[in-house]
């Protein structure tokens, strides 16, 4: 099922949730609803879900307007953060709650229900638990367990709240495959939000990127993070190295240094004399042990932290700024850097990020 | 993106009427569901509240001034204050104490020493005095003994302050000691370790953290202390202008069918009880409700120390 | 922080346990501890024939029957309307809530005595309630019924404040979930609400009868007091100590204490069970 939401607005008292929202979503997608706390992402899951009521704007399924139907009218699954899990009902019952809800005219024969709830719990690998009681489980099994329940009434949409945020950091991951995996086998639309920005771009075939009630970029992972339209979502995406300096002529001066402006400041090639801000993503940045031509600076190493797939170097440039690097192993141990080392810089000019401010 | 989309909606995008939140009722349940609280409440509440005051004043207000300042009423308005002033502090010491003892230190019977201190609650006032007149009344246990050395308690102002003791003597403690166990033993111990004495901690540290909860109980004990019915009406003996107190001067006067005057002092009393419930507003009244220590630093035991 | 010591009274930092405890057990044994334990005295001078023979006389067993009925009946309604005026001040707004919400604690700072005179003279035949209820052939002051209707008002604050911060801390979430599955508001109530809520109804319904089977003030005006038609138990012990029949006296407390006792043990129990069961939840 397709939905689209055209203008949405919502306030809360003088705080505005969401500024005139429109987007669209394609049957079968998984998108992940992208930003920071405040940002409105769970304010627009739950509009879509009918739990709360805009202020202005529709809501479509189906090219259908649904805003006047009622949560349960809308046949949406929702998962909550925190689970939301029946606790005095077992695991079996949480699941067939929905199905045994139903209008007597519309309820399957308690068979039917016992075989729907059973081949649920296997689906999402917990056969073994319809006895149990939510209590007795651990975080990951009862987000299944809720994830279940929520597919139980065969919902058009999936809706899910920050599934994964009370979770750990390992079971999180594990989760998150699963979810791509699940959703792979069951083609439903779903919607999920996250303030996780490696949960999104990793689970997600769609990411719309929010701040402020405002969509600031919405794509495919891809998309967003090698060519991202704002600032915010250049910064949200991963970490990122920012320099100040002026336009002028062709190059953007940092501190005196030249940089050619890169494909996506091309357009500001004609503004001279202004403000910009240069972004540069950590592996982005070659370290050399020499000066290397105009654009290099001068930094000394602070911290080197090898301990992973990459080396992480923190280093104060020349000016006191702080600056992070991200190398591979093998560059690492050629350069032979060690603390209080004192480095060259160099930003690969094809690749940063200038924004006129 | 978010581009201004300008197409044509299907339907009318006004803010629908008949939205119902996915956890809000029918609007019909809803004035359903208030309108019968309502009138259960009126019923037992309300309207017992309204009569009070319209019973006591039904014959004029020059009437119900003289029922509330004649010699009699004047006698038990004393008694039940001195019953009062006498009750509450004590049982104030011993909520600080009691509270202090079960809410700091961990020891066995623990839970035997809080079920105790609810005792009065278990017991029915009737029997809470029985058990004074058993012990002090002429037939009781110690009855020969105090006769023989001309000491009245039953049927006299003694018997009534120990019955009004032993009813409210658990308000302070039961206020304190959940508010005092929910705030931890950080900050005392904090203040020890910085040299400061028990009872420096305890007046600098401790009561100011409580203070709230302290303040409410105290205002129920006295509440309760100066309400207190069943207990006081058996050791009494019911000597008017000796041992009446207020509630039990309404009983007279009502058993002496002058009802309006009875109305009188029982509005009294009413006032009292309408006082102790905005009290319990403002000061919260529920432990769960009080906000946990805020003031007084240990800085000021620091201080003290250096 | 707290690890309890092996079986001995944990060396805390702090100062002040021996002083405090001490006065604590004296206080108590002074003013409750000796006094109730005459209790048991007297009652060990009585005799188990001459025991039986009162607690199971005519009379007495007619105030334990009126006692423990009306209590039942005025707990019962309390739990049901308590629920309804609990919910209506947890989750609707309406004028005067606030003033309202104060007010049902009355019952729990109002002198007994005034209770009893103010509900008598509302539900007598000519008062404000009384009058209304008439013609309708229902009689309230001086009937059981009266009775019923004194220990409502008593226990109505037990139920409603026990059910109240339960019904506050009731996540949202769970009622959001029903809902997105489907289930109507009747539905959420009946399958998602009403089972968190069944714990607490109990304790509080168990309080509020343990409240009005102790209760004299307020029943004593109201009911007529009339031997073996609105008698209770209380009143029934005033009359007897009144007589300065101590023994009879103390044999049917004793009986009300060993019931009332065995409710708080059961309250207490109840308490505990329930919030343990939510620990895990």
């Amino acid at each position: 099922m397709s939905i689209e939401v055209r203008n949405l607005r919502k306030t809360f008292g003088s705080f505005v949730a969401l500024d005139n929202i429109s987007l669209e979503m394609p049957t079968g997608e998984l998108v992940a609803l992208l930003g920071p706390s405040g940002s409105g992402k769970t304010t627009l899951l739950r509009i879509i879900a009918g739990l709360e009521m805009p202020d202005a704007g529709e809501v479509h399924f189906d090219r259908e307007e649904a805003t006047n139907r009622s949560a349960s009218e809308r046949k949406v699954g929702f998962v909550f953060q925190h689970y939301a899990l029946f606790r005095h009902m077992t695991v079996f019952e949480n699941v067939a709650f929905g199905l045994r809800v139903r209008p007597r005219k519309l309820r399957p024969p308690e068979a039917q229900i016992r075989s729907r709830v059973e081949e649920l719990l296997k689906l999402v690998q917990l056969e073994w638990s319809g006895k149990r009681y939510p209590s007795q489980l651990s975080g990951g099994q009862r987000q299944r367990v809720a994830l279940a329940r929520a597919l139980a009434v065969e919902p058009r949409v999936l809706l899910l709240d920050e599934p994964f945020g009370a979770l750990d950091a390992k079971v999180r991951e594990e989760l998150r495959r699963w979810l791509r995996r699940l959703h792979d086998e069951l083609h439903i639309t779903s919607i999920f939000v996250t303030h996780d920005q490696e949960e999104a771009l990793e689970v997600a075939n769609r990411v719309v990127v929010l701040n402020n009630g405002k969509i600031e970029q919405a794509g495919t992972p891809e998309e967003l993070y090698h060519n991202p339209a704002t600032p915010f979502v250049y910064n949200f995406l991963g970490n990122v190295n920012l320099f100040h300096g002026r336009i002028e002529d062709g190059h953007i001066y940092v501190r005196g240094m030249p940089i050619a402006l890169s494909p996506n400041g091309h357009e500001l090639a004609h503004v001279n004399g202004k403000d910009a801000v240069v972004y540069v993503r950590p592996h982005l940045l070659d370290i050399a042990l020499s000066p290397n031509g105009k654009a290099s600076f001068p930094a000394t190493v602070k911290h080197i932290n090898a301990a992973g797939s990459k080396v992480k170097v923190e280093l104060e440039s020349q000016w006191g700024d702080p600056v992070q690097v991200e190398l591979d192993h093998e560059r690492y141990r050629e350069l032979g850097i060690q603390r209080d080392a004192r480095v060259y810089l160099k930003p690969r000019e094809n690749k940063v990020f200038i924004y006129q401010i | 993106m978010s581009s201004a989309e300008v197409r044509a909606p299907n339907s009318i995008a006004s803010t629908p009427v008949h939205f119902r939140r996915a956890t809000a009722e029918r609007p019909l349940t809803r004035v359903i569901l208030i309108g019968t609280a309502l009138l259960f409440l009126s019923l037992f509440l309300i309207i017992p509240v309204i009569a009070v005051f319209s019973e006591a004043l039904a014959k004029g207000v020059g009437v119900y001034f003289a029922s509330i300042t004649n010699p009699e009423a004047l006698s038990a308005i004393r008694l039940t204050l001195l019953a009062a002033a006498i009750a509450v502090p004590l049982n104030l010491v011993f909520g600080l104490a009691a509270s202090w003892s079960i809410a700091r230190f961990e020891f066995p019977c623990k839970n035997l020493l809080t079920t105790l201190i609810d005792l009065p609650f278990a017991v029915s006032p009737v029997i809470s005095g029985m058990i004074y007149v058993l012990m002090f009344g002429a037939q009781g246990l110690l009855g020969p003994w105090l006769i023989a050395h001309n000491i009245h308690i039953i049927f006299a102002v003694p018997g009534i302050v120990l019955a009004t003791v032993f009813v409210t003597f658990p308000y302070v403690a039961r206020e304190l000691i959940p508010v005092m166990e929910a705030s931890g033993t950080d900050e005392e111990e904090a203040a020890i370790t910085l040299g400061a004495s028990g009872w420096q901690t305890f007046f600098r540290i401790t009561v100011p953290k409580v203070k709230w909860a302290l303040l409410y109980g105290v205002v129920i004990c006295n509440a309760r202390a100066m309400g207190e019915f069943g207990a006081v009406s058996v050791v009494s003996g019911h000597i008017l202008g000796l041992t009446v107190t207020m509630p039990l001067y309404v009983e007279v006067l009502y058993n002496d069918y002058q009802f309006t005057a009875s109305f009188a002092v029982a509005s009294l009393l009413t006032l009292l009880a309408l006082v102790t419930l905005i009290a319990k507003r403002l000061l919260g009244g529920d432990a769960a409700e009080l906000p946990l220590a805020a003031e007084a630093p240990p800085v000021t035991a620091g201080r003290e120390a250096a | 922080m707290s690890q309890p010591a092996k079986a001995n009274v944990r060396r805390s930092l702090l100062p002040g346990f021996s002083l405090t405890m001490g006065y604590t057990i004296v206080y108590l044994s002074l003013i409750a501890l000796i006094p109730l334990s005459t209790l048991f005295l007297e009652t060990s001078g009585i005799g188990w024939t001459r025991f039986w023979q009162v607690v199971l006389s005519p009379r007495v067993l007619a105030a334990y029957r009126l006692s423990l009925g009306a209590s039942l009946a005025g707990a019962s309604i309390n739990s049901v309307f308590g629920v309804i005026v609990a919910w209506t001040l947890v989750r609707y707004d309406f004028p005067f809530k606030s003033v309202i919400d104060a007010l049902v604690d009355l019952p729990f700072a109002l002198p007994t005595s005034v209770a009893g005179i103010t509900l008598t003279a509302i539900y007598a035949r000519n008062g404000w309630i009384g009058h209304l209820l008439v013609p309708l052939g229902i009689e309230v002051a001086f009937t059981r019924l009266g009775v019923v209707v004194a220990l409502t008002f008593i226990g109505l604050p037990f139920v409603v404040r026990t059910i109240q911060p339960v019904l506050h801390n009731l996540e949202i979430e769970l009622e959001e979930a029903a809902a997105t599955l489907g289930a109507s508001r009747w539905q959420t109530f009946q399958r998602v609400i009403a089972p968190s809520l069944a714990p607490a109804v109990i304790t509080g319904f168990a309080l509020a009868f343990a409240r009005a089977l102790a209760e004299y003030g307020s029943v004593v005006f109201i009911s007529g007091n009339m031997p073996m038609r609105t008698e209770v138990v209380p009143l029934l012990i005033m009359t007897e100590l009144e007589q300065f029949n101590y023994q009879a006296a103390t044999a049917i407390a004793l009986v009300m204490l060993v019931i009332s006792f065995t409710m708080l043990f059961a309250i207490n129990l109840l308490q505990r069970w329930t919030s343990i069961r939510h620990v895990f939840g």
